[in-house]
């Protein structure tokens, strides 16, 4: 570890610190649906939205009629997904004339960014025309995006509503006009500016196909262009990460310099960490807020300190051949080490999934960061809005803890949690668990599960618990040396996806439309403090408990068995 | 329920169209708009050109360099090296046998060459896009007494070449770019 490294992860701490309280009030504004400046521009195209698809944005939804509407625009766009993929063989904007992608990796990839996974089973630069880029994914990446944060809205607003009249009791807000707005308001301007950024730094956007030359040394190279740069801030800013090209945020192409990591790692963090103080506000005391802040950094630096010690102190059995310095299999000189590490912990603690280093070839315990992170349910700042959704859900499960412990009914922000939050609240999270090991032994025993690894011995093993992880988190990245692009893998990740994304968020809008229906009850003598150090030390407990004290005899059997056999320099 | 469902498929329908002609197509061909106009290099790929025009490679991307006249670049696992169509990392886990048996014979190789003392970790791993463009300063030192050796130059000057190619980004790694400190070796004078 060097102190310039270190200089690195606190630089980007304390940006991101900053950012906060900025990106929160924004945020504030379209929960609230106020007027932005932006409106003067967007305005038109907002309610034109309305008027054409019959919506009226003032309607309150309960949470059954939320969850509808909802569930059939990502049903809708999963099935345009799909047929733009099957179809690109015949449709414009493929200058490399790509065939239409196979049944089973369409399904698994409609699936996919549907759901803000990303996990990619195909090769971009191979696999999807520019069309396909833009029309069957792009279009995701915004869209479950804006849907992450409008269900963070509405969950929000189960806490928040005080005396909600009697024709809108339960109330949660619009779907349509939650995720309209942060679209056209949020997402959509950020990535106009956001993309010219990529693109004066290096990163192309074009439709020209690829280029053909001879290097200065007289081998051939075909270079990939594309309309890159609007795909990557998206992919980033949405938490999504499905990289345009197979090497993802590592590739030169996506992420050429130590600027655009920075910016990326940021931007990945920045709407997540700012719905903290959006919410905070919305409960009416940012202190609120505060708390989650610290807890969830408490776990973030934890996480890197581990992965960024792993990493720098290397291989031993690379260092026995005479080579020194860090764990560079992988890795791009131009991040180096730390920020390699950073960027590996910052995109599995949010739901992003880009990578600019192969985690493959992290060390085990490097490696087993990100595993870990994503197994506690991605709530360490998390995907944008399934990031504070989720650590909501363990806030309700801590006060319920600190309630059986003193005896009295717990209550959090102000609304009393009943046997109806907790039971949901255990539902959300124990789809997690279920997904992720079930499918991981199934695959651990089956010929077709075992076909997949690349590597050997408990890092095999590795793989394929990470890919199980990875998708019914709704993260994306990957042990890439899994060979996923086979009807099993591609139909079960698809499996572990959906349930991980619409299994966890179903009971959250019920615990939502249930809150919104219960009176405000202003804090007592007797309440639970919930902004100071007891209770972030108790939320970090609960999630450590809860979310991973399932996952360790997994760990045990995969990273832990792998690093015990590196140390003792035993090849497999 | 029933009512409900029918009341969700318009919306939904609409919605998803008119959101697929914003987001998939009038933003991302928008953007290609404006980023042809103000920075038509970088949004091309950054190609590099010689005197001639010809079309050298991307000062982003990296290439292929084996010859010993020239600083090499890192090991790639990108298709046959250096394939841009194919970029990837290895994947290979810390404990994997071939890992171990591709870094001794790479070792050997550069022993083999005169370079002594602990080899820098970048020269003898694999990258993460298999497309790597640089090299750390160490890695390049390392070759400068070979390519010194076989071009005829003084070793000074060739280190000295080497030293003015780092870069030190604030937040980011010296490193060096390769085919930008293979080009200036092909310029300097003899």
């Amino acid at each position: 570890m060097t102190l310039q490294g270190w200089f690195l992860i606190l630089s980007f701490v304390a940006v991101l610190l900053a950012l906060t309280k900025p990106v929160g009030w924004w945020l504030f504004a379209l929960y609230e649906g106020r007027r932005t400046p932006l409106h003067a521009v967007l305005g038109p195209v907002e309610r034109g939205f309305y008027r054409l698809a019959g919506i009226d944005p003032a309607a309150e939804q309960g949470w059954r009629r939320y969850a509808l509407h909802m569930l059939a625009f990502n049903v809708a766009l999963l099935l345009l997904t799909y047929a733009v993929l099957r179809l690109q063989g015949v449709l414009p904007g493929n200058p490399q004339g790509l065939a239409g992608v196979p049944p089973h990796l369409a399904f698994n990839t409609a699936i996919s960014f549907t759901t803000n996974t990303n996990w990619q089973s195909y090769a971009g630069e191979a696999t999807m025309s520019h069309l396909s880029q833009m029309l069957a994914l792009t279009i995701h990446n915004f869209l479950s995006a804006a849907t992450g944060i409008a269900l963070a809205f509405a969950l929000f607003r189960g806490f928040a509503r005080r005396e909600a009249p009697k024709d809108s009791r339960g109330g949660i807000g619009n779907y349509w006009a939650d995720v309209t707005r942060i679209t056209l308001y949020l997402l959509l301007p950020a990535c106009l500016v956001y993309t010219l950024f990529l693109v004066a730094a290096g990163v192309p956007q074009t439709l020209s196909g690829a280029v053909d030359l001879v290097t200065l040394e007289g081998a051939r190279q075909s270079l990939p262009l594309g309309p890159v740069a609007s795909q990557e801030a998206i992919k980033m800013l949405g938490t999504n990460g499905g990289g345009f090209f197979n090497a993802n945020s590592a590739h030169p192409f996506e992420n050429p310099g130590a600027l655009t990591n920075f910016v990326q790692m940021l931007s990945i963090f920045a709407i997540g960490a700012g719905l903290t103080w959006t919410f905070g506000r919305a409960v009416g005391d940012t202190r609120q807020g505060r708390a989650i802040l610290a807890a969830m950094m408490i776990l973030f630096l934890s996480g890197v300190a581990v992965t960024y010690w792993q990493e720098a102190a290397g291989n031993p059995l690379l260092h026995r051949l005479g080579v020194e310095g860090g764990n560079m299999e992988g890795k791009e000189v131009r991040f180096g080490i730390a920020a390699s590490a950073l960027f590996s912990v910052v995109t599995t603690a949010a739901s992003c999934g880009a990578v600019n280093a192969m985690l493959d070839s992290f060390t085990p315990l490097g490696g087993l960061v990100p595993l870990f992170n994503m197994q506690l349910g991605e709530v360490v700042v998390g995907g944008v809005g399934a990031g504070i959704y989720g650590f909501l859900l363990f806030a309700i499960l801590a006060v319920f803890v600190a309630g059986l412990m003193v005896g009295r009914t717990p209550e959090y922000v102000g609304k009393k949690i009943e046997a109806r939050e907790v039971k949901l609240a255990v539902l959300a999270i124990a789809v997690l668990p279920l997904a992720i090991l079930g499918l991981t032994a199934l695959s651990s025993v089956l010929p077709q599960g075992l076909a997949g690894p690349l590597n050997a011995g408990p890092h095999g093993f590795s793989e394929i618990l990470y890919a199980f992880t990875s998708a019914a988190a709704n993260n994306g990245s990957a042990f890439a040396g899994l060979s996923a692009a086979t009807p099993w893998y591609d139909g079960l990740l698809g499996v572990a996806m959906w349930l991980g994304r619409f299994f966890v968020i179903v009971p959250m809008l019920a615990i939502a439309g249930s809150l919104a229906a219960k009176t405000y009850t202003p804090q007592g003598a007797g309440s639970f403090p919930t902004t100071g150090a007891l209770f972030v030390g108790l939320l970090v407990g609960i999630i450590l408990i809860l979310g991973g004290l399932t996952f360790l005899p997994s760990l045990a059997l995969g990273p832990v068995a792998d690093h015990l056999a590196m140390i003792r320099g035993q090849l497999s | 329920m029933g009512k409900d469902l029918t009341s969700a498929l318009r919306p939904a329908i609409v919605m998803t169209i008119l959101f697929a002609v914003l987001l998939g197509l009038a933003y991302p061909l928008a953007m290609t708009g404006i980023a042809q106009a103000l920075f038509p290099w970088r949004a091309n790929g950054s190609l590099v050109r010689d005197a001639d025009g010809r079309v050298l490679g991307s000062a982003v991307v990296g290439q292929a360099f084996v010859a010993d006249r020239y600083f090499r670049t890192r090991p790639s696992a990108a298709g046959k090296g250096y394939d841009a169509l194919a970029s990837s990392g290895s994947n290979l886990a810390p404990t994997a046998r071939a890992l171990a048996d591709r870094t001794a014979a790479d070792v050997a190789r550069w022993r083999g060459e005169g370079v002594r003392g602990a080899l820098p970790a970048d020269l003898v791993t694999a990258s993460g896009s298999g497309l790597d463009p640089d090299l750390s300063p160490a890695a390049a030192l390392a070759q400068v007494p070979r390519v010194a050796r076989v071009r005829g130059i003084d070793a000074r000057r060739v280190r000295a070449l080497v030293q003015q190619q780092v870069e030190a980004p604030l937040l980011g790694e010296r490193h060096v770019d390769v085919l930008a400190l293979n080009r200036a070796l092909d310029a300097l004078p003899r």
